[in-house]
């Protein structure tokens, strides 16, 4: 039983970075029926600007190191998604009109640039977070010892989460993205300016992205410039399971992957970890191709 | 108000509007009518902004319109309730009515027109929560044009407001449309249903494979041979 507990909430941890991750798949998805192949690498990039702030400018001595990592992945957060509004300039609006496959090539292409610009600046290397930024202890809940850290990265990912959901369901702004998600041209005709929508949602995704980076940094203490493949195909398979498109489904997706992605871990083997993963997506793409959450899509003939 | 001027439009390599004029002043109904693919929606769409001519000039007004991005037409004021409704059919109904108002920034500007548009379409103030896509086909359309009213607009474009309707909705809806022009909106409207819409309209275009063909008052275009034998069975 102490068993199941841990790795149920470790597993609800690391489902929260996949649903946070996931989350910036699915919205792009959702307004371009693009997959942002880069998506990983942002993550990436968020992991170790991260890591710069927080070992230079010695803002964990001036106000601690609680306030000290909420400010710096604010900044980290701005920054990933200016990142993400670039990219879409760069890579994907010029080929707006060309084929589909153009701007999966350009955002493999944007996946290569980015891993390998962080390779050159910060070395092929693991670096290291500083380690004695968050608190050591646990809490005890009916004898079992839940580590403080799990349960602040529960926290802040459903912070976000929820943040995210009632901006999309009750601003008018949201209100606009879900709109053009469903059809661009009607909501064009509403008076809405699709390609302002669309660098709205290449901010906030790539900002839960950086988020996500910098929470497994602080979470797992190393980062590495390829860390964003997996990350990113991980959390492109909860998203799938999720249902595509669908933003509760991108959470719920990435919440029962890291879950299963965890059980399996402890009660089959650690080695299977990502079979485990990959075979849980080839089951969703069998039983239901459109995931839990997504809707039946309709050609329109 | 509205005037388009030698427009020519390009679908891919293929050219759908060959040169079309045409002029609608304030407060009238004008229709245009035309078989498939006789480039009514392509005209529609091209005032919208969606489509960009080739050639020729749309003028809105004094303001040049056919360079303008779609968001900026529909902030002049110029909405269209497009061909098949488009409403967006996994929200609401009260969300799909916000959209149209996306453009208007005044809240009590809002509030008064959304208690016009459910005093014409009530219908529509009893679904308010539910999703557009459980409407009927009915009251999607009723939900199509309030919500191109939503934006507050000084002239409104249908693009086949009748299409799929029973006769008795159409009916209905071409009531409705008559009541929105009486209350100061001006219409373009786009039918294949020739004899309700001649009815309506104060003028008509007719419109053959990309060319303006006939124009001139409904009244006249309804006794019109050519119009007659084509459009509304001899």
């Amino acid at each position: 039983m102490e068993l199941f507990i841990q790795q149920l909430t470790n597993g609800l941890a690391i489902g929260s970075i996949y649903a946070l991750i996931a989350l910036g798949y699915t919205m792009v998805y959702g307004v371009m029926k693009l997959i942002n192949f880069a998506h990983g690498d942002l993550f990436s990039i968020g992991a170790y600007l991260g890591l710069t702030f927080l070992i230079s400018f010695g803002l964990v001595d001036k106000v601690g190191a609680p306030v000290a990592i909420l400010i710096i992945m604010l900044m980290v957060m701005g920054l990933v998604g200016l990142i993400g509004i670039l990219l879409e300039r760069v890579a994907y609006r010029p080929l707006r009109k060309a084929d589909r496959l153009a701007a999966v090539v350009s955002a493999l292409g944007a996946s290569i640039f980015f891993s390998n610009s962080l390779m050159l600046i910060y070395g092929a290397k693991f670096r290291v977070y500083p380690h004695n930024l968050l608190p050591k202890s646990y809490i005890t809940i009916l004898e079992l010892h839940i580590p403080v850290v799990r349960i602040l990265l529960l926290l802040v990912s459903f912070i976000l989460m929820a943040c995210l959901y009632l901006f999309v369901q009750k601003t008018k702004t949201g209100t606009a993205i879900r709109a053009a998600a469903i059809d661009q041209g009607a909501a064009r005709l509403m008076g809405i300016n699709v390609n302002k929508i669309i660098s709205i949602v290449f901010f906030i995704g790539p900002a839960l992205g950086g988020a996500a980076g910098i929470m497994v940094g602080l979470y797992y203490g190393q980062v590495n410039f390829l860390m964003g493949w997996l990350y990113g195909l991980k959390a492109f398979i909860a998203a799938v399971i999720g249902g595509i498109g669908n933003i509760p489904g991108a959470m719920l997706g990435g919440l029962i992957l890291g879950v299963i992605e965890s059980l399996g871990a402890a009660y089959i083997s650690f080695a299977w970890k990502d079979a485990i993963a990959f075979f849980v997506l080839i089951v969703i793409l069998i039983v239901r191709p459109t995931g839990i959450l997504g809707e039946r899509v309709a050609e329109k003939v | 108000m509205l005037k388009v001027e030698n427009l020519y439009v390009n679908y891919g390599n293929v050219e759908a509007l060959h040169g079309i004029n045409l002029e609608v002043q304030e407060g009238e109904i004008v229709t245009i009518l035309g078989a498939n693919g006789a480039g009514k929606s392509t005209t529609l769409l091209t005032i919208s902004g969606l489509l960009k001519p080739a050639r020729g000039q749309i003028f809105f007004g004094d303001i040049e319109i056919s360079k303008l991005e779609a968001h900026d037409i529909v902030k002049l004021g110029i909405a269209q309730v497009p061909e098949g409704r488009r409403v967006f059919s996994t929200l609401t109904v009260q969300e799909n009515l916000n959209l149209g108002a996306f453009t208007v920034e005044n809240d009590s500007k809002i509030k008064q027109v959304l208690d016009w548009v459910f005093h014409l379409f009530p219908r529509l103030k009893e679904r308010r929560q539910q999703l557009a896509g459980t409407l009927s086909g009915g009251e999607q359309q009723m939900l199509a044009i309030a919500r191109g009213l939503m934006a507050n607009p000084k002239i409104l474009l249908l693009d086949e407001p009748s299409l799929g309707l029973a006769p008795i909705l159409v009916k209905s809806i071409f009531s409705t449309i008559r009541e929105i022009n009486q209350s100061g909106v001006t219409v373009l409207l786009v039918e294949q249903n020739a004899r309700s819409a001649l009815k309506l309209a104060h003028r008509g275009y007719v419109l053959e494979v990309g060319r303006i063909v006939l124009s001139g008052d409904a009244k006249k275009l309804v006794s019109d041979p050519a119009v007659r034998k084509a459009y509304l069975g001899g």
